[in-house]
């Protein structure tokens, strides 16, 4: 009777840790820093919000171009996936047509890179989430 | 809108974000976090400058 007791309260944390394992890189990568302002760590979340959803839109401002879903080249494969990476953003750039990249800017270039590296940080982001959520990191 | 930034002021923005991403993800500790960000962003726009410095020797 006591082992069972015991198992129960053994048990209680382990799933809400799982669960929070789970929602918190899955929020963090659709919104860059909420899955740790999810985890009560607001000064981290906010400031994870404003370094990634700031490069990534002075990417758009910059006339960046955003990678769709392909199969060819694999730079191409490659853009695509650090864009995917900044989740929301990149869904709401393909949604409104954004990111269309104007060759008659010099700096565009520089905002594709922009906006791959917002997504590749939110990646890191999440991977950061995960750890506190499973108690790894602080 | 457009935004025009010129070779530099994209480094140091671009080494700004990226640092405080690393500071906050690479360490345990605020204070650690903090260091850790003012490193990198020194390394960031230090290797500008070495690379720049560099490909200026190069040219001539």
């Amino acid at each position: 009777m006591a082992n069972s007791t015991t198992e129960k309260t053994k048990t209680a944390p382990a799933e809400s840790m799982s669960m929070m394992s789970v929602l918190a890189p899955a929020l963090g990568w659709l919104i860059p820093g909420a899955g740790h302002m999810i985890q009560k760590r607001w000064i981290r979340g906010l400031l994870l919000f404003v370094s990634i959803v700031t490069l990534y839109l002075l990417g758009l401002a910059m006339q960046g171009r955003i990678y769709r879903a392909n199969g060819g080249d694999i730079l191409d494969i490659l853009g695509f996936i650090g864009d995917v990476g900044a989740g929301a953003l990149y869904i709401l750039t393909l949604a409104n047509d954004w990111g269309q990249g104007a060759i008659a800017f010099a700096t565009a270039d520089y905002g594709t890179k922009f906006m791959i590296v917002a997504g590749l940080l939110n990646f890191i982001a999440v991977a950061d989430a995960y750890h506190i959520a499973i108690g790894k990191k602080q | 809108m457009t935004i025009t930034l010129n070779h530099f002021s994209a480094a140091a923005v671009f080494a700004l974000f990226a640092s405080i991403v690393f500071g906050i993800t690479h360490r345990e500790t605020t204070r650690d976090m903090v260091r850790y960000g003012l490193y990198c962003f020194a390394m960031f726009l230090g290797g500008v400058l070495v690379a720049g410095w560099a490909m200026w020797l190069i040219r001539r």
